[in-house]
């Protein structure tokens, strides 16, 4: 069945829509991803104008990660405390990175500079992860118990300490609220969540539990996909809420499947899946870049249309 | 020498004969509404030659539709290999290219109209783009006015279909033009050209209107003339949805 979207002045098929909306919720609900990094460049390869997928996409984050935050609120398995905090950064880095955006937009860069930070990005964290995670796998294979992580960080020795209870973590505001700062530039740029880069520094850098790490992402992602929404909806007038709906219809279910996939797995089976899941874009991007286009010219609107 | 006279008298008289000749057309629909389930139109254009006197002699009747969507500022980049990767390196600001180009005739274009009446009458779609001329550029501005028509034609925005216009008797014609689904609002041009021997013997020229209606209608204008209150009715839509289909699905899990 065709459908006309409004905004985006195309017209798609809305099955295709509800299935990619699908696929993107199961994979939010299982490895707590807002799943922006998956759903951008999909809507990119149906024909939906690139403004368009980025401002749709961060809307459609927060309907699927809304539905998973509330079964992670159920089973608390959200840090609300550290959940604040790296929203006070994400906030601010949401700001600071439109402006960034605009600025590069200006300069005709932007295509540019946002496939390279997914390649950069997705490249070092899907590498990591792999290989820690790997690691962490062959040890509980082994036999072994996993070592709790409590080594004596630099990030402990940082002053303005805060207990975070669910956590188990007494550790400075500064780290947490530099990850909120990243994730909020990067959600402006890129157009995504910023899940696969909060996860990570979540358990690598702050050291907490893999259990809550997830619900508490989803928590902070909500907010600043919000937040970005409003800017798109407002400066670029380029949030299609006809296919918002299509997609956030099959997001949300998918949401409700991937949370109850998720608690199935082992937390080391799920990075090792998140990792490789990570390197499949990477290498996907990475190789547009280094191929010859077929098409060497693209149609860009100009400005103030 | 009374074959030079007879010659030059023939090219003097030979352009007036032709306004003995009226086209008169009409479409199927005149107002093309872009509903949620819209998927391309087709529009008939038909029509037939008004007469005063007999034919004339020289060369066959041939037809041409052209419909053009509203223009638009267009930049058109092209990528360069640097440092390994395929990135943007130059750009040309096209000062209006039309949004959709649709040109069908009755024979081959170039028999059709000869290349001073495209060039006056603003015909084929090179015709239609319209180039400022940009002195900062060392680029060659056809590569990129090419590359856009190209472009524009593989996504069925542009479009030549020759030998599409049936003619019959020399007087009644039609053709179909096909609207694809993603077109843009505006008013779209619809000329019809009668030729002989490659000049525009008539002319006749109306408008399609293209409006979104319904629904469709009111998005549009709300996300254009209340941003905010869209952005947060967009928000709301999705909390509401993501909360609506988690209630739901825990309803299902427990019967």
């Amino acid at each position: 069945m065709q459908i006309y979207l409004p905004i985006a002045e195309v017209s798609v098929n809305a099955f295709l829509l509800l299935g990619l909306g699908g696929i993107v919720g199961i994979l939010s609900g299982m490895f707590g991803v807002g799943g922006g990094f998956l759903i951008t460049p999909l809507l990119f390869f149906i024909g939906i104008p690139p403004a368009v997928a980025v401002a749709t996409g961060a809307n459609q984050i927060v309907a699927s990660s809304f539905s998973a935050v509330l079964a992670h609120l159920k089973r608390k398995t959200v840090d609300l405390r550290m959940g604040g905090v790296l929203l006070i950064g994400g906030l601010i880095g949401a700001a600071f990175g439109v402006q960034l955006f605009n600025t590069l937009k200006e300069m005709g860069q932007v295509d540019l500079l946002v496939k390279l930070s997914y390649v950069l990005f997705l490249g070092i964290v899907g590498f990591l992860m792999f290989v820690e995670s790997l690691n962490a796998l062959m040890r509980t294979r082994g036999g072994k118990s996993v070592p709790v992580r409590r080594k004596h960080l630099w990030v402990h020795n940082l002053p303005f300490k805060v207990k975070f209870r669910t956590s188990g973590l007494y550790i400075s505001v500064i780290p947490p609220i530099l990850v909120g700062v990243l994730v909020g530039v990067l959600a402006a740029i890129m157009g995504v969540g910023g899940g696969f880069i909060m996860v990570p520094a979540m358990i690598y850098l702050l050291g907490m539990p893999t259990k809550v790490v997830v619900g508490t992402s989803l928590f902070q992602i909500i907010f600043v996909t919000a937040f970005t929404t409003l800017l798109h909806a407002t400066t670029n007038f380029t949030v299609d809420m006809g296919l918002a709906v299509l997609l956030l219809i099959g997001g949300v279910v998918g949401a409700q499947v991937g949370t109850r996939i998720g608690l199935k797995l082992k937390a080391e089976q799920l990075r090792v899946l998140l990792a490789l899941l990570v390197l499949v874009v990477c290498g996907k991007l990475g190789l547009d870049l280094l191929i010859q286009p077929a098409e060497l010219y693209e149609i860009g609107q100009a400005e103030g249309h | 020498m009374l074959r030079l006279i007879a010659l030059v008298a023939l090219i003097l008289v030979a352009p007036l004969p032709a306004l003995a000749e009226k086209v008169v057309a009409g479409l199927s629909q005149n107002r093309v509404s872009i509903t949620a389930t819209f998927v391309g139109s087709e529009i008939l254009v038909f029509g037939a030659v008004k007469r005063d006197a007999p034919p004339p002699e020289d060369g066959p009747l041939q037809v041409i539709v052209v419909v053009e969507g509203p223009a638009h500022p267009v930049t058109v980049r092209k990528k360069d290999k640097r440092f390994g990767i395929w990135v943007n390196t130059d750009a040309i600001e096209l000062a209006a290219a039309p949004s959709f180009y649709a040109v069908a005739t009755s024979a081959a274009l170039q028999d059709t109209v000869s290349t001073l009446e495209d060039l006056r009458h603003l015909i084929s779609v090179e015709r239609s783009i319209r180039i400022s001329d940009n002195p900062f550029t060392n680029e060659d501005p056809r590569d990129f006015t090419r590359a856009l028509i190209r472009i524009r034609e593989n996504s069925g925005l542009y479009k030549l279909m020759e030998n599409s216009v049936n003619l019959r008797e020399d007087t009644l014609f039609d053709t179909r033009i096909g609207l694809p689904s993603n077109l843009t609002e505006g008013e779209y041009r619809t000329r019809i050209f009668l030729t002989r021997e490659g000049r525009v013997a008539s002319q006749y020229e109306t408008v399609i209107n293209v409006q979104k209606v319904g629904l469709e209608q009111w998005v549009f204008d709300l996300a254009h003339d209340q941003p905010l209150i869209y952005g947060i009715l967009s928000l709301v839509i999705a909390i509401a949805a993501g909360w609506g289909a988690s209630a739901l699905f825990r309803v299902i899990l427990r019967t």
